[in-house]
């Protein structure tokens, strides 16, 4: 682990790979978070990101839109393709 | 299948089990619980409300070697935890009703997740076993999952099905059947709370000793203290002494991480169990969803992928739903109603009126609307089952933002263009209730066919060849006031509140005839059996405030109500005749041009437009067109709305919203158009 940096999962570009740190969401969107697979240390990928608007990434295997917003709340540290 | 219940078997337990066997489905969205309840129980099914909730209950019942089961579709929940009614719905039922066994189905395509649900279930005082569904999606996205090896992990049976082929479908009968009877062992590995939070947990088991209230079972309580969740949470400080509440509150507020706690818990035990069972497809093969979705979900392909789609709906609606309504309006409805009236000729006259323009009219009403509505359901369902339901929700999401929408509510509404019936019904896959109120209460000011069939009648009549303009405007005026009233309704009564835009993007799949058939067979059935009464009611009260007390619309209670409105509708610039027309609109929209001939004297055709023309302003045609297209909600709309909410409450402010908008909105063009000296 020599090259990381913590992101929010909005900032990971389209093709990367991050492993969730937190989230600041509220309490009730925590719970929908993690029921969809979310939890720090999970591995997460995005799968379209436009820069705008909402975005899809997988996480365990499965596929989930989330909102800009949502997705700002999340904090990723991206993983470099070469490690 | 002798072996399901054989005779050395019988022992006390199973003699007390004699009533019939209760299995609950239950399972997350996306992973075919409807397509295997549906399998299963046929058209052997009911379909209602849960007790005070807007939430479908659906069970039925089948038979199997002469043994009947009983079956009920618990909602589809990601958790256990109360963050909507359905969760609440679900654990409930477990807990309360006590099914004999819990059959979970998971999708084998996206194990990881749907195992979840199951490692709350198996906390659950109900045996659980696993229907490992979707196998062939699996295989197709390259995924093997071997469900012996799964199955000796979970310590639960685990059965490998596809439902949409009902393959396994029968041995899933056979190992419940044997679990019921007790032959199969049914001993599930528990998971635990990740290992930092076991002291936490072990405190707060302390607290709540000896004062958990029955049902519930005293570990699972415990977790839910952890994980936050605010039924439980509500429910052991009323239980708690004093100082006992004091200490669990302080303690929950010192760990209020521990939700991600419990919840990393549950996917250490999931990962321990799926490491073994599944291998997974090698790095860089693309998937079927990821081909489509690259076009699919685009900012701009997506759009008008979507656009595509939903003008072949409409091309469907005018090519074979308009002509069949028409059919059945003038053949079937009109024809029953001429055989009737030759039939009571020799009755009183009011009885005829009662039975062809009351009776006949509300149910001609349910009739005719139904080919649309069918056409609608179809799509809709067909849509749902592939799986693109939710991209389309995710290409719209930034437009319904403004709203404090999600993209969720687009489609539902978007159905309002063919009639606001399905609309209303549609709008069952929003999960949260705010939003789907709120979709509920804009969604009438989606301008119906209905609707626009009075404008295609007028506007020529009154705008010649400026009609097609002005049927521009005016549906770009409903759709600007439709977003208004949505950004207004959304700052007031919900105070801003957006839930958020969380969504699974199913992965893509055939869709199931059977399946889209039934919800198509269900949803007409529910609007027949229960709008349709509520229709009906208000037909024939319609019918006899018209005929009351003289026998004639001329003097009756309805033209003498419109009289007694009618300063509201000369502010609007509309006379008497113009404000009974909209109200006798009621039951159907497209009335108003029939009452108006009735008025003026004459049959709905040529002479009717060109009296119109000669009678009113361009200001008075122009506000008349507005308030027709804004107008409180056709009485099958309303019915639905009642059905839906479950409330009288929301149903008549829905209604006062859209006569408040439809006045002010049709006084004021009718001012601007007097003033603009149109």
């Amino acid at each position: 682990m020599t090259h990381t940096k913590q992101i929010s999962l909005a900032e990971l570009p389209v093709d990367g790979q991050a492993i969730i740190v937190q989230f600041s969401s509220g309490r009730s969107e925590t719970n929908r978070l993690v029921s969809l697979g979310f939890t720090p240390g999970a591995k997460i990928g995005m799968a379209q990101n436009y820069g705008r608007g909402p975005l899809i990434v997988t996480v365990r295997g499965a596929r989930v839109a989330l909102g800009r917003g949502e997705a700002n709340k999340i904090i990723v540290e991206q993983r470099q393709p070469n490690e | 299948m002798s072996e399901c219940h054989p005779s050395s078997i019988i022992t006390p337990t199973v003699i007390v089990r004699e009533k019939t066997p209760l299995i609950a489905l239950a399972g997350q969205p996306n992973v075919g619980k409807s397509t295997l309840f549906n399998l299963l129980t046929g058209l052997n099914q009911h379909v209602g409300n849960w007790p005070g909730k807007t939430v479908e209950r659906r069970e039925g019942s089948f038979t199997l070697d002469g043994r009947q089961f009983g079956l009920v579709d618990l909602p589809g929940t990601y958790s256990l935890t109360a963050n909507s009614p359905e969760e609440v719905i679900a654990r409930e039922f477990i807990l309360r009703e006590q099914p004999d066994i819990v059959v979970a189905v998971v999708n084998a395509a996206s194990l990881e997740r749907s195992l979840y649900l199951v490692a709350e279930l198996v906390t659950l005082p109900a045996p659980v076993i696993v229907a490992l569904n979707m196998m062939d999606v699996a295989e197709h996205e390259g995924i093997h999952v071997e469900a012996e090896v799964l199955e000796a992990a979970l310590g639960i049976p685990v059965m490998p099905i596809t439902a949409t082929r009902t393959t396994g479908t029968h041995e899933l009968l056979r190992i419940i059947c044997k679990t019921l009877d007790g032959d199969l062992p049914n001993h599930p590995r528990q998971p635990e709370i990740r290992a930092d939070h076991l002291a936490i947990l072990k405190e707060t088991s302390q607290i709540i000793a000896g004062y958990v209230p029955d049902p519930y079972p005293d570990e699972w309580v415990a977790l839910k203290l952890l994980e936050g969740d605010a039924e439980i949470t509500r429910l052991m400080q009323e239980a708690l002494p004093g100082e006992k509440g004091q200490a669990l509150n302080g303690l929950l507020r010192r760990h209020d991480d521990a939700l991600l706690a419990v919840a990393s818990g549950r996917y250490e035990w999931i990962e321990r169990m799926v490491r073994a069972a599944v291998v997974r497809p090698k790095k860089g093969q693309v998937s079927w969803t990821n081909q489509i979705d690259a076009w699919a979900t685009h900012p701009i392909g997506g759009l008008l992928i979507l656009a595509g789609i939903l003008g072949l709906v409409f091309w469907l609606t005018f090519t074979i739903g308009s002509p069949l309504q028409g059919w059945l309006d003038t053949r079937v409805v009109g024809g029953l109603s001429n055989w009737i009236g030759q039939l009571l000729g020799g009755y009183p006259l009011w009885l005829k009126g009662l039975v062809v323009n009351g009776i006949l009219g509300g149910a001609g009403a349910v009739i005719t609307f139904l080919p649309i509505m069918v056409i609608f359901f179809a799509a809709f369902g067909l849509l749902e089952d592939t799986g693109y339901m939710a991209r389309a929700a995710y290409v719209m999401d930034n437009l319904m933002h403004m709203m404090g929408l999600h993209g969720k509510s687009f489609l539902p509404l978007f159905l309002g263009f063919g009639c606001n019936v399905p609309a209303v019904m549609g709008t069952r896959v929003i999960d949260s209730k705010p939003a789907r109120l709120l979709t509920i209460l804009i969604a009438p000011l989606v301008p119906c066919t209905a609707r626009m069939a009075v404008v295609a009648f007028l506007a020529p009549a009154f705008f010649g060849p400026k009609a097609l303009l002005v049927s521009w405007l005016l549906i770009l005026l409903s759709m600007f006031i439709l977003v208004l009233s949505g950004t207004l309704l959304n700052k007031i009564i919900f105070k801003g509140q957006r839930s958020a835009f969380i969504m699974e993007m199913p992965l893509y799949h055939l869709p199931n005839a059977r399946t889209i058939g039934l919800l198509v067979w269900q949803r007409s059935l529910s609007f027949i059996k229960k709008a349709g009464s509520t229709i009906l009611a208000m037909a024939v009260a319609v019918w006899v405030l018209s005929v009351l007390p003289n026998g004639e619309l001329g003097s009756s209670y309805l033209v003498q109500f419109g009289k007694w409105v009618a300063p509201v509708g000369q502010w609007m610039g509309l006379d008497w005749r113009l404000t009974v027309a909209l109200i006798t609109s009621f039951p159907a929209k497209e009335n108003a041009i029939a009452t108006m001939g009735v008025l003026f004297g004459s049959s709905p055709n040529a002479d009717l437009a060109q009296i119109l023309t000669s009678t009113y302003s361009t200001a008075s045609a122009l506000s008349f067109l507005v308030v027709t297209m804004l107008f409180i909600p056709c009485m099958a709309t309303v019915a639905v709305i009642r059905q839906e909410t479950n409330s009288w409450g929301w149903t008549l402010l829905n209604i006062g919203l859209l006569l408040a908008i439809s006045i002010a909105a049709g006084g004021v063009v009718y001012h601007l158009a007097l003033f603009l000296r149109l």
